[in-house]
């Protein structure tokens, strides 16, 4: 994981390089008075001079001692802006993750039972659709009912000033179904294949026969094995739903680590780009790495302690 | 289950994709008929015409106008040019890249396997859109490419379909490395390495063929995504530059207009809606022809 974050810090210094203009060159352009002599002098200052690889070098030995520099476009230092960020970025994360999760379960699970029935068939339908519409335009025909033409739902998730906890609340309406809608389906169908796949395993058969009831079984002795496999491609598909939720925070300008990084990329901001994105990839690995913990809770025969993977 | 049941059963199944394939040859057919709708309907879908603005359905703008009082349904056709195009090239150049890592790593094995899976599964569990974006605006002249090209009018064509490969192919590489892994251990393999056939041939003339199937299931599955990614990109600003119609690039104005005209957010979006839906569609109901054991899915 180390190894991971590692190669990305990497990857996404010599990427933000690329990009064009540095902040002196910004500088330049927001002073005209800098004569080139004090742009040189200026770059040879902030390291710009030196080669990326240099840069890069200084850059890792002051963040592993915790100094990831400031952020221009909001004058602080970086973690700071950060922090507030991913909060935002984790609330709106995680109740769009719970709802979709609780609503693909039991879909899913009703699909498995009426397998290639109307029932199945309208359910794949739905699954597809959620997975094709593209999120930013579901946004867009969200705020269109609810905004402009209901007038119920702000189409804005920043309420201005201080606001009570239902204001907020309300804000968060429109991003939540958005982003659970693009996910809900992927979800569902994972369900269905894995608890269909169970259904027809032999403890299951074993089950019915020692007189259990159809939802004693299913969601008993069902659900909790088809689990596994849903768990694995679900904290797979993590950084998709993060890619998702960056979507949602620029369309409903929730100020979360998503609109950061793309306010910090498209306002060179270097500094909060790459510490962003790197803050990004660690919490998708921390992610993974939970998903990976919770196999001993789903399933005792997984034990970490004997296995050394 | 009766003999005819299951044909029924079949028949729906594949009755969904083929109606999505006639819904795609529609649009196919609707996107090369650009100039030709454009003729008909006697509008110039690139002039600006400022009098023009935001008029309703007519027999003149059978979808009305846009915030520059171009013709909608003509820069809709033009935007499917973009659209498509960007979407196949893509899905190829990614299934390409995607087969290459999956032969390679599958039929070697060991650290190289290793090595090239790993980053497989990196590269499938980062957050991508980010990265993408900080793909997109990277400046082409850092990375020593000439002035001329870096800032030719095409540039932001070419520049989304190598992004997009560029993250597009994880999925065939997993695929395609699976199928190498079973295969690899079938006697008519064995029997070609005691031959003494090379690695080379081997993977071109025994393995290759027998991944088609998976690759183009994949592949199609792939076209769908990446329109969503090349949408995205576009309609953040960072992809098809205007004047350039994308159907992603379209809606970056509509949502500022959106009380003013909403049918400009509403078409375009539904057509990349229409399209991504039919393709995944298309590639499930290949998925389930082409291999009968997949019926569990």
């Amino acid at each position: 994981m180390l190894t991971v974050i590692f190669v990305m810090s990497f990857v996404c210094y010599m990427l933000l390089g690329l990009m064009p203009g540095d902040p002196v060159d910004l500088l330049i352009s927001a002073d005209p008075k800098l004569t080139s002599e004090d742009a040189a002098r200026l770059k040879a200052l902030y390291g710009l001079d030196q080669p990326l690889l240099n840069r890069y070098l200084n850059w890792l030995t002051a963040a592993v001692q915790g100094d990831f520099g400031y952020s221009r476009l909001y004058a602080k230092p970086v973690l700071e802006v950060l922090w507030g960020a991913l909060e935002r970025t984790l609330v709106l994360m995680s109740i769009a993750f719970l709802l979709s999760v609780l609503l693909a379960i039991p879909t899913g699970m009703l699909a498995a039972r009426r397998i290639h029935t109307p029932t199945d068939y309208s359910i794949n339908f739905l699954c597809f659709a959620g997975i094709s519409i593209p999120s930013f335009w579901l946004a867009l025909m969200l705020i269109l009912l609810f905004s402009v033409i209901l007038g119920w739902l702000p189409a804005n998730a920043t309420p201005l000033g201080q606001v009570g906890f239902f204001q907020k609340a309300q804000a968060l309406i429109l991003p939540v179904i958005t982003l659970s809608m693009v996910s809900i389906g992927g979800v569902t169908r994972y369900v269905r294949s894995s608890m269909y796949e169970t259904l027809h395993q032999d403890y299951i058969t074993t089950a019915y026969a020692k007189g259990l009831s159809e939802s004693q079984v299913v969601w008993r002795h069902g659900l909790r094995n088809s689990m596994i496999p849903v768990v694995t491609i679900l904290s797979l598909d993590l950084g998709a739903f993060f890619s998702g939720a960056v979507i949602v925070e620029i369309m409903f300008a929730y100020p979360g680590m998503g609109k950061m990084l793309f306010d910090a990329i498209n306002g060179s901001d270097y500094n909060l780009a790459l510490v962003g994105l790197l803050l990004a990839t660690l919490v998708t690995l921390l992610a993974n790495f939970l998903a990976d913990v919770s196999y001993v809770g789903l399933d005792p025969r997984i034990s970490y302690q004997e296995q050394s993977k | 289950m009766t003999r005819a049941q299951l044909f029924i059963k079949r028949m729906m199944l594949h009755r969904v994709a083929v109606v999505c394939a006639g819904i795609l040859s529609l649009l196919f057919l609707f996107a090369l008929s650009a100039p030709i709708l454009e003729m008909i309907l006697n509008t110039d879908a690139s002039k600006v015409n400022l009098f023009t603005r935001y008029q309703p359905f007519s027999l003149e703008h059978p979808l009305g106008t846009d915030e520059l009082g171009r013709d909608l349904l003509v820069r809709l056709a033009y935007g499917g040019r973009v659209s498509l195009l960007v979407g196949f090239t893509a899905a190829i150049i990614a299934a390409a890249i995607g087969t290459l890592i999956g032969l390679v790593a599958g039929y070697f094995g060991g650290w190289l396997d290793t090595l090239l899976m790993r980053t497989t599964d990196s590269v499938i569990a980062l957050p991508l859109l980010p990265l993408l974006i900080v793909l997109a605006v990277i400046d082409l002249e850092k990375l020593g490419i000439p002035a001329s090209i870096a800032n030719h009018q095409d540039i932001g064509l070419y520049r989304i379909i190598v992004i997009v490969s560029l993250v597009g192919w994880t999925g065939v590489a997993r695929l395609v490395r699976g199928s190498v892994l079973s295969l690899r251990e079938r006697p008519y393999i064995t029997a070609a390495r005691a031959m003494g056939v090379p690695a080379k041939r081997i993977i071109l003339t025994h393995i290759l063929p027998a991944l088609t199937s998976p690759i183009t299931v994949a592949t199609t599955l792939s076209v769908g995504n990446i329109i969503l990614f090349e949408s995205i990109l576009s309609f953040l600003g960072l992809g098809i530059n205007p004047p350039t119609p994308s159907w992603g690039n379209m809606l970056t104005n509509a949502q500022e207009l959106i009380w003013e005209a909403p049918t400009l957010a509403f078409f375009p979006g539904m057509l990349i809606f229409v399209t991504v839906l039919a393709f995944n569609f298309i590639g499930d109901g290949l998925q389930d022809a082409l291999s009968p054991r997949s019926k569990k899915r």
